[in-house]
């Protein structure tokens, strides 16, 4: 019988030649991802309990972004737990303080297509632009993976989604995912394997596609596949990894998913939501007359180097509104010494930004938040109130060409002007 | 075992985390959190319902967060099984590892509340003792029945390794 992506790749792990959607089955586990917010800290005492080590320490990676740096003595005390736990176990991998752990995973060569992975983190769809079925969980199942190498799971329903022709200038992944959470609502993707296709997504970079698939979690969705091609092979060619047998990792042409929905992508315009949901997503125009206090580009889904890059088109030359503070927070040490040496970062210095440590930062207020009372557009992926630490602030999502170009108006701003 | 009899508690669509764990309590402990369950569809329900009764709704139970303490909350009251036509995805994750029964039934419609019903979470079957009509929900497998007969993932793995040490121990 046909089978989706989602389905080969659960049937891969499950040791099974075929899997039905609804059908409960149980998965080994090719890598786990933990970082130091929902990681050591919170199964080392479930471990504990349980009596017994890692499963396969060479299948785990730990990441160090959401206490980074330390500020206080309970992100030091958080900081040394995660580094003991490091120490105790000869892990496959542990980055301390290199950048966010769903651009760090993939940066170092650890996903490629075919791979069933599980991460300590709501935004672990992110793999899923790998080909790779990678999917959040709590610290509380996370134990169970770490103790067992297995995890539960119920078979997804694929649900197709289809971009017919090109983006626009200045249209990027940021906005269809704003434009799918506005269409689709928060639980639109009902846990359900999300997929993604066509042309206009098979032109994205892999940082690009990364971002639709980190959002799968605004939708709903359990994780967010692209199709592997060979942009993803040289992405993880260029990681030092070797991308295996992509080929195999294709949906069946005569597969069924549960539902499709089609989009003409030059019809897409630069997209805005506004507070306090991701839901509330409009084109750019319907916001034109917000002002704006602080500009943030920032977070796994939005200050990667192809977003900065965005950022930069758009100061190029330009200097940010003097009401305004142009915080940026690159998303991986790797990612901004590639944006130093191509000029970038010094293009986002002269308009006036501040750079801020390559972390999770303000993206959920666990390290630095927004003032009270502000109002602030940043290129992060959701804005619940107080998603960056403060209930008072109002909080617009936009793309970075969005953010950038609304960091120079003072007020929120289509980048599409500002192109020419 | 995996048999339970009671009450029908019957909602409709949407309930979700913010009804079952209601945020404003999340910083206190279960007990707190559950005495509110469901109070803003239903004021009576934490007080009305009584161990081994069952839940009954409709589509996406358990939808919006992924605070555990909505599962949690049902099982503290004693809840013994959920029935709904669907549920949020990280909800129905939480309530199983938590050792809550929850199965998808599509013919929910055919319980009213405070009907006695019994659920065999083995079988699927679902007795309307009130009407007596038969429904059929989707079974669970042999691994996930175990699981929750042990009171959820944790207690499970906690029992599973000790057999192993015992087993080593004895070798
Ligand atoms: S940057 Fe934000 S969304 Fe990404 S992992 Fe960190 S806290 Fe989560």
């Amino acid at each position: 019988m046909a089978m989706t992506l989602a389905e080969k790749l659960v049937a891969r792990a499950a040791g099974r030649a075929q899997v039905v959607p609804g059908e409960i089955v149980t998965c080994a586990v090719d890598l786990a991802m933990i970082h130091d917010s929902g990681g050591p800290r919170r199964v080392a005492p479930i471990l504990k309990r349980f009596g017994v080590g890692l499963w396969d320490p060479g299948k785990v990676v730990l990441i160090s972004d959401h206490y980074v740096p330390a500020s206080d003595d309970e992100t030091r005390r958080i900081g040394a737990v995660t580094r003991e736990f490091a120490a105790a176990n000869k892990l496959a991998g542990f980055y301390d303080g290199e950048g966010i752990c769903h651009v760090v995973l993939p940066e170092r060569g650890h996903l490629k297509p075919g791979m069933f992975v599980v991460g300590g983190d709501s935004h672990s769809p992110t793999g899923g632009a790998f080909g790779a079925y990678m999917f959040g969980i709590g610290a509380t199942e996370m134990a169970g993976v770490l103790a067992t190498g297995e995890i539960w799971l119920t078979v997804p329903e694929t649900i197709e989604i289809e971009w017919r022709g090109r983006f626009g200038d200045a249209v990027v992944a940021k906005d269809v995912m704003l434009f799918l959470c506005g269409q689709l609502g928060m639980e639109g993707g009902r846990t359900q394997a999300v997929h993604f296709r066509g042309p206009a997504i098979g032109a994205l970079p892999m940082q690009e596609r990364m971002t639709l698939a980190n959002m799968t979690a605004e939708i709903g969705g359990q994780t967010g596949l692209c199709d592997p091609d060979e942009t993803t092979a040289a992405f993880i060619r260029a990681a030092g990894a070797e991308p295996g047998d992509i080929a195999r990792w294709q949906s069946d042409a005569d597969a069924k998913p549960a539902e499709r929905h089609q989009f003409d992508a030059a019809t897409l315009t630069p997209q805005v939501a506004a507070p306090h949901s991701p839901a509330n997503a409009a084109p750019v125009a319907d916001h034109g007359t917000v002002k704006i206090d602080v500009a943030h580009i920032g977070a796994c889904t939005g200050a990667k180097l192809v977003d900065l890059r965005m950022a930069a088109k758009v100061l190029k030359g330009r200097k940010v509104d003097a009401g305004v503070s142009l915080l940026v927070a690159p998303a991986s040490r790797r990612d901004q010494d590639a944006a130093a040496a191509d000029g970038t970062l010094q293009i986002l210095i002269d308009a006036g930004a501040t750079l801020l440590p390559n972390a999770c930062g303000m993206c959920a207020g666990y390290n630095g938040t927004l003032a009270e009372n502000v109002t602030c557009i940043s290129s992060i992926a959701r804005n619940f109130k107080g998603r960056m630490g403060t209930t008072s602030a109002n909080i617009y999502l936009g793309s970075p060409y969005t953010v950038a170009a609304s960091a120079v108006r003072g007020r929120i701003a289509d980048p599409r002007d500002m192109l020419s | 075992m995996s048999e339970s009899f009671g009450r029908a508690f019957v909602y409709g669509d949407g309930i979700n985390t913010d009804m079952l764990a209601p945020g404003i309590y999340m910083k206190h402990p279960i007990a707190t959190i559950a005495a509110h369950c469901l109070e803003s569809v239903d004021p009576d329900f934490a007080r009305a319902v009584r161990p081994g009764d069952i839940v009954v709704a409709g589509q996406g139970f358990g939808i919006g967060s992924s605070r555990e303490q909505a599962a949690e909350a049902l099982k503290h009251l004693g809840v013994a099984a959920v029935l709904a036509r669907s549920y949020g995805g990280i909800f129905y994750r939480n309530a199983l590892n938590f050792g809550l029964p929850v199965l998808v039934c599509r013919e929910v419609d055919r319980i009213g509340a405070g009907d006695l019903i019994s659920v065999d979470a083995e079988t699927g079957l679902v007795r309307n003792k009130t009407c007596g009509a038969t429904l059929t929900a989707a079974p669970l497998p042999r691994f996930l029945l175990d699981m929750i007969a042990d009171g959820g993932l944790v207690p499970h793995l906690e029992k599973r390794f000790a057999a192993q040490r015992a087993a080593g121990a004895a070798r």
